[in-house]
C-alpha cells in the first residue's frame, strides 16, 4: 500500500462519508471503502482515471474542482481527502476554502517546492527543476501552483486552520530523521490534516 | 440481416405478446381492465434469477431493442450497439427483457388497439398514461416472469425517467440504475417543443379529432411535421453542419419553396418515413408522458426528497452537445443522488451528435457501460444461489 494512502487511512474515522478531489484511478476511495467501510465520491476529469474508477467499483463524478464545489452542500461530508493535486490548481486557495466549507475537515497532500535539491537546482543550474518525479518543463507542466512546506503552513496560518496533524516524507513516502529534523529542506511530500479554528 | 453481423448480435428474436387481465388503475384514475405488452427478450434466466436486465425506450422507441426480426432485416433493433453477446450489456451474461410500453404502437395495448368495451379502435379515446403507470405494468411484468428484482434497469432519455420512478417507487426491485441523457423532468423548453409537435398533428385536416382510422385517412403530413421538430432537437448543431452544412441539392438556387438544401432533404424523408410507421395518437400521448413526469412534485418538489428511498447503484451519464436533455439536466439527477448519499457516478461523455448520442457507439461510453455492467453481472452471479462466491 502506498504510505500517503496507510497514513490517510489511519486519520479516517470508519464508516465516515468521504469526497475524494482529483481522485485519479480511485485506489485510495476503494481502499477506504474495504479497510474503513466510507461512503463517498471521488471528484476527476481525467476520461481514464474516471474509467478506472468503474472498473473499481468506486463511485466517481465528472467534475472540474477548480470551478468550486457548488453542487456540494455545507458540512456534508465528514474529511475531504485530495492528494497530489494542490499544486495542479487554478485556484488552489479556494479550493482549500471548499473543502472546509463541504467537509468537517481535510486531508492534502502535495510535493514541497522548497526541497533541497529542488533548490540546489534552481541555484547552481539556474532554471527550473526538473527532476524524475517532476519530469516536466515550466511550459508545459500540469503544476501550476508550487508551495513549500513553509507557504502552504503561512496559507493556512491566513485562513485561520488548525493543523491537526502533518507528516512529512519522501516521494517513496518513507519518512527519515532528517526531514523530520528539517522538513522544508528535507521533506519531499507532506500529509496535512487541516480543520477550521 | 447483414451476414456481418452474426458474431456480437442477438441474431434473429421473436417478440412475444403477454396478456394481463388484473385491471390497471391508471394515474388518470381510470381503469385499463386487460391489457397486452409485447415484450422481446434476450439471453438466458439463470437458476436463481438474479441476472435480469430491464430495457426502458424512448420516444418512439419499442421492444425491439436488438437482433434481427427476419432475415431480410436491414436494420438490427434500437439500441443494438450495446446489447449482443459481448457488448456492454452481455447477453451471455444477461436476461435481457425490453417491451413496448402502453400507449404504443408496436403491439402492447394503445391507440390502435381495439377497446373490448366497445369493440372498436381505441384511438383517441386510449387513457393518457404516465411514467408511473408504464412502470406499474413493467412491474407487473417482472412479476409474470418471476422476476422479483432487476439486476439493473437501463434507459436514455424518457427511458431514463423510467429507471428513476422504479427507482423511486420500487428500490427493492432493482440493483442498479443506468440514466442516459435524460432529465427529472422537463423545461418549459422541452415541452413547448412538444406542444409544437402535437399541434403539427392536431391540426392536419386528416387528423379528424384522432378518429383518422376509422375514416381511412393517416394526419402524415402532421406527424411527420411533428418527428421533423423533433429530430432537430435531437441533433446538435455541430452535427448538422458536418452532416449538412449549406450543400445544396442542385448547383443553383430555383426561387422556389421546394427543397433546395440537403438538410431540408432529410428532414422531409425523415417526417414522411417517421409517419409511414409510427401512429399519431401514440406520439401524442407519449410527448405527454414526458411533459408530466416529475418525481419531485411528489415530495414537496424536492428531487433529493424524492430520491431518499432508492437504494440502487446508480450511472448517470450525459452528452455535451445534448441541448434537448443537456448535462446540466444529468447533473440535477446526480447531485439529488449524492445530496442523499446515494452511490452515484456521473459521465459528461464528450460527443458531437446531440440527444442521439445515446443510441451510438461512442468509445467513451461504451467503455464506461461495459465496466459498470460488468460488475452487475459479477454481483448477479454471486446472487446465485449454491453459488461458492
Amino acid at each position: 500500500m502506498r504510505k500517503d494512502f496507510e497514513v490517510i487511512s489511519q486519520w479516517i474515522t470508519p464508516g465516515s462519508h468521504i469526497l475524494d478531489l482529483a481522485c485519479g484511478d480511485g485506489e485510495l476511495l476503494q481502499l477506504l471503502q474495504k479497510n474503513k467501510h466510507v461512503q463517498g465520491y471521488g471528484l476527476e476529469i481525467n476520461e481514464g482515471n474516471i474509467l478506472q474508477c468503474l472498473k473499481r467499483r468506486v463511485n466517481v463524478i465528472e467534475q472540474d474542482i477548480d470551478k468550486g464545489l457548488l453542487n456540494f452542500a455545507d458540512c456534508s461530508f465528514d474529511t475531504v481527502v485530495m492528494t497530489s493535486a494542490l499544486q495542479a490548481l487554478h485556484n488552489p486557495d479556494k479550493v482549500l476554502d471548499e473543502m472546509l466549507r463541504v467537509g468537517k475537515e481535510c486531508i492534502v497532500t502535495f510535493p514541497n517546492f522548497g526541497h533541497w535539491r529542488c533548490r540546489l537546482y534552481l541555484s547552481l543550474k539556474g532554471r527550473m527543476p526538473v527532476s524524475e518525479f517532476m519530469p516536466y518543463s515550466w511550459y508545459d507542466t500540469p503544476n501550476i501552483h508550487f508551495c513549500t512546506f513553509r507557504d502552504f503552513e503561512a496559507l493556512c496560518h491566513n485562513k485561520r486552520l488548525r493543523i491537526v496533524n502533518r507528516l512529512v516524507t519522501d516521494q517513496q513516502h518513507q519518512s527519515n530523521p532528517l526531514a523530520q529534523l528539517m522538513p522544508n529542506l528535507f521533506g519531499e511530500v507532506a500529509i496535512y490534516h487541516l480543520r477550521p479554528k | 440481416m447483414p451476414e456481418i453481423a452474426q458474431d456480437n448480435s442477438v441474431g434473429l428474436v421473436t417478440p412475444e405478446l403477454v396478456s394481463f387481465t388484473t385491471p390497471l388503475t391508471l394515474s388518470c384514475g381510470r381503469d385499463l381492465p386487460q391489457y397486452d405488452l409485447m415484450v422481446e427478450t434476450y439471453g438466458t434466466l439463470n437458476t436463481s434469477r438474479t441476472n435480469a436486465v430491464l430495457i426502458c425506450h424512448a420516444l418512439s422507441g419499442d421492444h425491439h431493442a436488438a437482433g434481427y426480426h427476419s432475415q431480410d432485416d436491414r436494420k438490427p433493433g434500437w439500441w443494438d450497439t450495446s446489447i449482443g453477446p459481448g457488448k456492454a450489456i452481455d447477453t451471455n451474461r444477461f436476461f435481457v427483457v425490453c417491451l413496448n410500453n402502453l400507449g404504443g404502437c408496436a403491439g402492447s395495448t394503445g391507440p390502435t388497439s381495439i377497446n373490448p368495451e366497445t369493440g372498436k379502435l381505441w384511438g383517441p379515446d386510449f387513457p393518457v398514461v404516465t411514467v408511473d403507470d408504464w412502470v406499474e405494468s413493467q412491474a407487473r411484468l417482472a412479476d409474470h416472469l418471476g422476476i422479483k428484482q432487476w439486476a439493473a434497469i437501463v434507459g436514455g432519455s424518457l427511458g431514463g425517467m423510467q429507471v428513476l420512478e422504479w427507482s423511486i417507487r420500487y428500490p427493492d426491485r432493482l440493483r442498479n440504475a443506468v440514466v442516459i441523457a435524460s432529465a427529472p423532468k422537463l423545461s418549459a423548453q422541452n415541452i413547448a417543443f412538444n406542444e409544437v409537435a402535437r399541434q403539427a398533428i392536431m391540426s392536419d385536416p386528416d387528423f379528424h379529432d384522432g378518429h383518422y382510422l376509422d375514416k381511412g385517412t393517416l394526419p402524415a403530413s402532421g406527424l411527420g411535421l411533428a418527428r421533423m421538430v423533433g429530430h432537430i432537437t435531437y441533433l446538435s448543431d455541430d452535427a448538422m453542419k458536418a452532416k449538412f452544412g449549406r450543400e445544396m441539392k442542385d448547383k443553383h438556387f430555383n426561387f422556389d419553396f421546394g427543397i433546395e438544401f440537403q438538410v431540408e432533404s432529410y428532414l422531409r424523408y425523415q417526417g414522411e418515413s417517421f409517419s409511414k410507421r409510427f401512429d399519431a395518437n401514440t406520439y401524442l400521448l407519449m410527448t405527454r408522458v414526458l411533459d408530466y413526469y416529475d418525481p419531485a412534485s411528489r415530495y414537496n418538489n424536492n428531487l433529493v426528497e424524492a430520491l431518499s428511498h432508492a437504494t440502487a447503484k446508480f450511472l448517470v451519464i450525459a452528452f455535451t452537445t445534448d441541448w434537448r436533455f443537456s448535462p446540466e439536466r444529468s447533473e440535477e439527477i446526480a447531485n439529488a443522488l449524492h445530496t442523499a448519499q446515494k452511490e452515484v457516478s456521473y459521465l459528461k461523455v464528450e460527443a458531437p451528435q446531440g440527444h442521439d448520442a445515446f443510441l451510438m457507439d461512442i468509445p467513451r461510453y461504451t467503455a464506461a457501460l461495459t465496466a459498470w455492467m460488468e460488475h452487475v453481472a459479477d454481483e448477479s452471479d454471486a446472487l446465485l444461489t449454491g453459488s461458492a462466491i
